[in-house]
């Protein structure tokens, strides 16, 4: 006896659990398998880019905090090279180690926070989640000391950053340095050996490195599925020739890769930030001659850089004004979403969940 | 052998459980107080208060008494309630001007008492709606004399909106305790915190007035 079953639409999102933000998923699915799949966005749609054609330079770096809200540095970093491109503005090295330092804890804080919610959302409801926050508070804190916010840091300025860094930020660093690779190890043996989490991921939603180049992935999704491209290593900017670091790439590329690989980043990124405390001297950290309104010749600039979930650009153009005639922003985790129906169609409506965390989206970023 | 990798998982969360989870959890903002938070209060002895004040030590060791406590903060902390000096303040309106989202409304009165000096002008409004601030502190950056700052508190709960908007008066009687953000020479002191002590007007500037190359190099492109 066959059972006859119709195909059923369902809605993922926007309000639901496992959504990261407001996002939609609209699901076609034969009985627990789905066939189809349509991401819908837009429910956090602020016009960002149309904000920036009338704002001045600088002030465009506080509507980049709010773009991928749990990365404000990285964001800030894209934005001020971008209009140093465009400027021709000269950077003090002791601003661009510090930068490095800041944008690498970044990347530990967002890869923390990309880490716990893959978990939550496989049903490890809080503990793994929220030792992933105690680190990130750590990192928040060090924020906090340097520029006054934890969010939404408004650090960098075209030309350097803000103001040089206090006694007590390299001091509480310093401790950092020493206590993050026991914690990172720590929350490996929770979950790297953990049973449930490898029967839920082995195999998941595998990228093969020809579907990933096609869609122009980038980040830690590019590198699960054994390219390896790093915009630090193919097109060093800042300082990070003279840095000594692996770029680690995964095996198969499936759910269970883009977690290691995430892992195996932070660590990484500690030995960068702590090459960069070695190397760093004293010195300016802004360059004086850059004024607070700035009038850019005409032209326009691209510069990538790689954030914590991929190669995130600005391209700004300038009619030599005050402020850019346009101002683009190629958002990483909009352009890695793309995937998102050849991962999981033809698997398990519980799959979904998992692949869609592993991808790493923020909504600030898609939307923007 | 299959589950090994549970238990492990389960070991790692027990010792969290019994050793690091007091140490890791601020208590805010209140937290249960002690015979010795309370004799502390009280600068006494705790065994002279206890003997002196049976019932309130019965209460605080069944818990039932609670103190408010302060959250660590670092003084380049952006808070609310800015600290803005009259006498430093020149009513130019670069605050107004760089402030993204023109939150800033200045009204000056050219008929002010230091008008005949060309030294500042009367500021009859100084409105600021921290409503809709994001507290970006680019006014702060921007302020050429060194008049506005930072303020160091955050706890400025409203019932209405139009409460959310600092006027002038707000301003002048506001406890002047300026956060450091963007203040190096307020950092180079050695004992300045701004949750302790408020500063005075003509200590907290880098100069008297700024001279006119400090205000090309700070809006003009060369």
């Amino acid at each position: 006896m066959s059972l006859n079953s119709e195909l059923v639409t369902i809605n993922f999102g926007p309000q639901h659990p496992s959504m990261h933000g407001v996002f939609r998923l609209r699901v076609t699915l034969d009985g627990e398998t789905i066939v189809d799949l349509e991401p819908v966005f837009g429910y956090l749609h602020r016009g960002t880019e149309k904000l920036a054609e009338e704002r001045t330079y600088v002030q465009i770096v506080t509507l980049t905090d709010r773009l991928d809200y749990v990365a404000s540095m990285s964001n800030n970093l894209a934005y001020v090279s971008a209009v140093e491109k465009l400027c021709n503005i000269e950077v003090p090295k002791r601003a661009s180690y510090i930068r490095v330092i800041v944008a690498e804890l970044q990347r530990i804080a967002s890869h923390l926070m990309a880490t716990g919610f893959l978990l939550n959302d496989l049903g490890a409801f809080g503990t793994p989640l929220m030792y992933c926050f105690r680190e990130r508070e750590k990192i928040l804190d060090l924020f906090e000391i340097l520029c006054g916010a934890r969010i939404t840091l408004s650090y960098m300025r075209p030309g350097g950053i803000f103001q040089d860094t206090p006694q007590e930020f390299w001091d509480d660093l310093e401790l950092f340095l020493e206590s993050m690779p026991n914690q990172i190890d720590e929350l490996e043996s929770l979950i790297t050996g953990n049973e449930i989490v490898l029967s839920r991921t082995r195999d998941v939603g595998i990228l093969t490195p020809e579907q990933v180049i096609d869609a122009s992935l980038s980040g830690p999704m590019l590198r699960a599925s054994s390219v390896k491209w790093d915009l630090r290593k193919a097109n060093p900017y800042e300082i990070y020739d003279e840095i000594d670091f692996d770029v680690p790439i995964g095996a198969t590329g499936d759910t269970f890769d883009r977690y290691l690989i995430r892992i195996k980043e932070m660590r990484e990124s500690l030995k960068i930030i702590t090459q960069c405390i070695n190397l760093i001297k004293p010195g300016p950290v802004r360059n004086e001659d850059v004024p607070l309104i700035i009038r850019a010749p005409e032209g326009e600039a691209y510069v990538g850089i790689e954030g914590p979930k991929g190669e995130l650009g600005f391209y700004l153009v300038s009619d030599g004004g005050i402020s850019p005639y346009r101002c683009k922003i190629r958002a990483p985790s909009f352009i890695n979403l793309t995937l998102l129906k050849e991962m999981t169609a033809g698997g398990k409506i519980g799959d979904l969940i998992v692949n869609f965390g592993s991808i790493d989206i923020v909504l600030g970023e898609v939307d923007r | 052998m299959y589950g090994l990798g549970l238990i492990k998982g389960l070991g790692i969360t027990l010792k969290n459980i019994l050793f690091l989870q007091r140490r890791n959890t601020t208590q805010y903002p209140d937290r249960k107080a002690s015979i010795i938070d309370l004799a502390k209060l009280d600068n006494k002895n705790f065994i002279s208060y206890a003997f002196t004040n049976p019932m309130k030590t019965l209460k605080s060791m069944m818990g039932m008494i609670v103190i408010s406590d302060k959250v660590d903060q670092h003084p380049r902390f952006r808070g609310e309630e800015f600290s803005w000096y009259e006498e430093r303040c020149t009513g130019c309106a670069s605050c107004a001007k760089f402030c993204p989202l023109g939150i800033i409304k200045i009204v000056t009165d050219q008929t002010g008492k230091n008008y005949a000096e060309g030294q500042n002008y009367d500021i009859e409004t100084f409105d600021i709606d921290i409503g809709r601030c994001m507290f970006c502190g680019l006014c702060v950056e921007a302020c050429p004399y060194d008049a506005l700052h930072m303020g160091s508190g955050f706890e400025e709960g409203q019932y209405k909106r139009n409460d959310l908007v600092i006027d002038v008066e707000r301003l002048k009687k506001a406890e002047k305790k300026p956060s450091t953000w963007f203040r190096p020479q307020l950092e180079q002191k050695d004992d300045y915190s701004p949750f302790d002590e408020e500063i005075a007007w003509d200590k907290v500037g880098r100069h008297q007035k700024p001279s006119k190359k400090d205000l090309k190099n700070k809006w003009i492109r060369k």
